[in-house]
């Protein structure tokens, strides 16, 4: 599908400014990318959860749906009801597999003469070539030339607020195009950090000064991708890759929410006979928050028993949660362990150390309905 | 006292037979925030190159290793409630532990404070 793939990482817009800002810059899904700045993954964290903080995910891919019947033919391929979807309104979902797994989650947005979709970084070419493959009679856009800027944070609205007007009254899960500094931006209010915010994306050449716009307000600072992960992860947010994959369903994954009525009686998507099987009857596993009673972090990979010592499962994702001040993780175990308040065992180092099943998300959302 | 480094990032302070060692403020720094510290207790025994405890960042976990073949005299407690403080006092005060060399001639492959400052560019 892609051309020559390029080895060296790429560099989004705003490159130039972490390195002047001080990003610790890593090489993410191919991007260049600032994972903290000087303050610290602690500091950034601290402060989207308290003020605003700006994110760079240029990196994510940004795709147009253009064509008659576009969301119609869209729904054959993701579980969400998109065709009546309205105008100025965004809804997550996912590419499904055929045999009922997650091959991608996405955002995708009614965009009035088109849809508008932002997918994960590491997926997108997947992801282009899947819809490409399946969108017959779809004309799909990717676009090169945006940067995607997200303002997260109780502040966020009057960081952008001050910038874009129009900002200020839209709610959860609503886009729309708005004139900032000048640019012609998209503006949603979404994000990835469990906290109110927006997503922008700007043209490529305004990318910078609208970013240097955002921070030069008294309570926006930048945070990186560090920080980014340890918000979502407290706000119980599935990463693409660890939380979901094409091996686990969304009913696995607790996505049932994100499957609407129509498609649950209708199917009519990749692997809707399991999908809608386990939403009769219950997945034999589910993801669940598990909160390690110690202050030792369990990881990605790590085992999960009962207090036997059978095999439960494995941690998806797990770490420090800077708010929660304290290791947070989630993972997948069977269903009959899944109950919240059962003690399980974190096997860290050979050790086995006790952990709670918890009511997901660590720290309570906090969107602007 | 003399003070060597090793290609893991640590230090050792030697007096005597004895030696205090710990994490250089550049792996420190590397880590990023320290959030917990797993530590081995007083009179176990190692050799050069096992494992001797464990620092968890924000970010990551990362081994500490025996610098030389040593038993542990006493680990720093201090760090398991107050594992941050390895950020601020990695060569100080966020020492990790106090050892009893086993083989001092292990400390001649050890790099000097040149040496390390060599090493890490």
């Amino acid at each position: 599908m892609s051309d020559t793939e390029s080895t060296a990482p790429r560099r989004t817009p705003l490159y130039d400014l972490h390195v002047e800002l001080g990003g610790k810059m890593v090489d993410f899904a191919g991007w260049e990318m600032p994972v903290q700045y000087s303050a610290g993954i602690m500091a950034e964290h601290a402060q989207c959860r308290e003020k605003a903080a700006v994110f760079d995910v240029s990196h994510m891919g940004q795709v147009e749906l253009r064509g008659e019947g576009a969301a119609r033919k869209l729904e054959s391929i993701v579980p969400a009801s998109i065709e009546p979807l309205a105008e100025g309104k965004a809804r997550y979902t996912f590419f499904t597999n055929p045999e009922g797994g997650i091959m991608d989650d996405l955002i995708v947005s009614n965009a009035g003469d088109h849809l508008f979709l932002v997918v994960n970084a590491s997926m997108r070419d997947q992801d282009i070539g899947h819809m490409r493959a399946n969108l017959d009679g779809v004309d799909i856009v990717e676009l090169t030339d945006r940067a995607l800027v997200a303002v997260q944070g109780p502040k966020a609205v009057d960081v952008v607020g001050a910038l874009c007007p129009d900002a200020i009254e839209m709610k959860f899960m609503e886009t729309i195009v708005a004139d900032v500094m000048g640019a012609s931006c998209r503006i949603s209010r979404l994000g990835y950090t469990g906290e109110d915010g927006y997503e922008i994306s700007i043209p490529d050449e305004h990318a910078v000064a609208i970013t240097r716009a955002f921070l030069a307000h008294e309570d926006c600072d930048v945070a990186g991708l560090g920080a980014r992960d340890s918000l979502r992860l407290e706000a119980g947010l599935c990463l693409y890759g660890n939380d979901i994959d094409n091996d686990t369903s969304p009913i696995e994954a607790q996505l049932n929410w994100a499957i609407q009525k129509r498609r649950r009686e209708e199917g009519g998507f990749p692997g809707a006979d399991r999908i809608l099987r386990e939403l009769a009857d219950g997945p034999s596993r589910k993801l669940v928050g598990i909160k390690p009673q110690g202050r030792a972090p369990a990881r990605q990979g790590v085992e999960i028993q009962d207090t036997d010592g059978n095999t439960l499962g494995h941690i998806t994702s797990g770490g420090f949660g800077p708010t929660v001040q304290g290791p947070v993780s989630m993972g997948y175990v069977a269903v009959n362990h899944a109950n919240v308040g059962e003690v399980v065992n974190l096997i860290v180092r050979g050790k086995a150390l006790p952990a709670e099943i918890i009511a997901l998300p660590f720290v309570q959302q906090n969107y602007k309905r | 006292m003399t003070t060597y480094y090793s290609e893991d990032h640590e230090w050792i302070t030697v007096d005597g037979d004895t030696a205090t060692i710990g994490i250089t403020a550049h792996a420190a720094d590397q880590l990023g925030e320290v959030v917990f510290i797993e530590l081995k207790d007083a009179e176990d025994e190692f050799e050069k190159g096992d494992e001797i405890g464990v620092i968890e960042s924000v970010k990551a976990a990362s081994e500490i290793y025996a610098p030389v073949d040593c038993e542990i005299i006493e680990a720093n407690n201090m760090l398991e409630g107050a594992p941050g403080s390895m950020n601020e006092f990695a060569e100080t005060d966020a020492w990790i532990y106090k050892i009893k060399i086993s083989d001092a001639k292990q400390l001649e492959d050890l790099l000097d404070e040149e040496g390390y400052k060599a090493f890490i560019g």
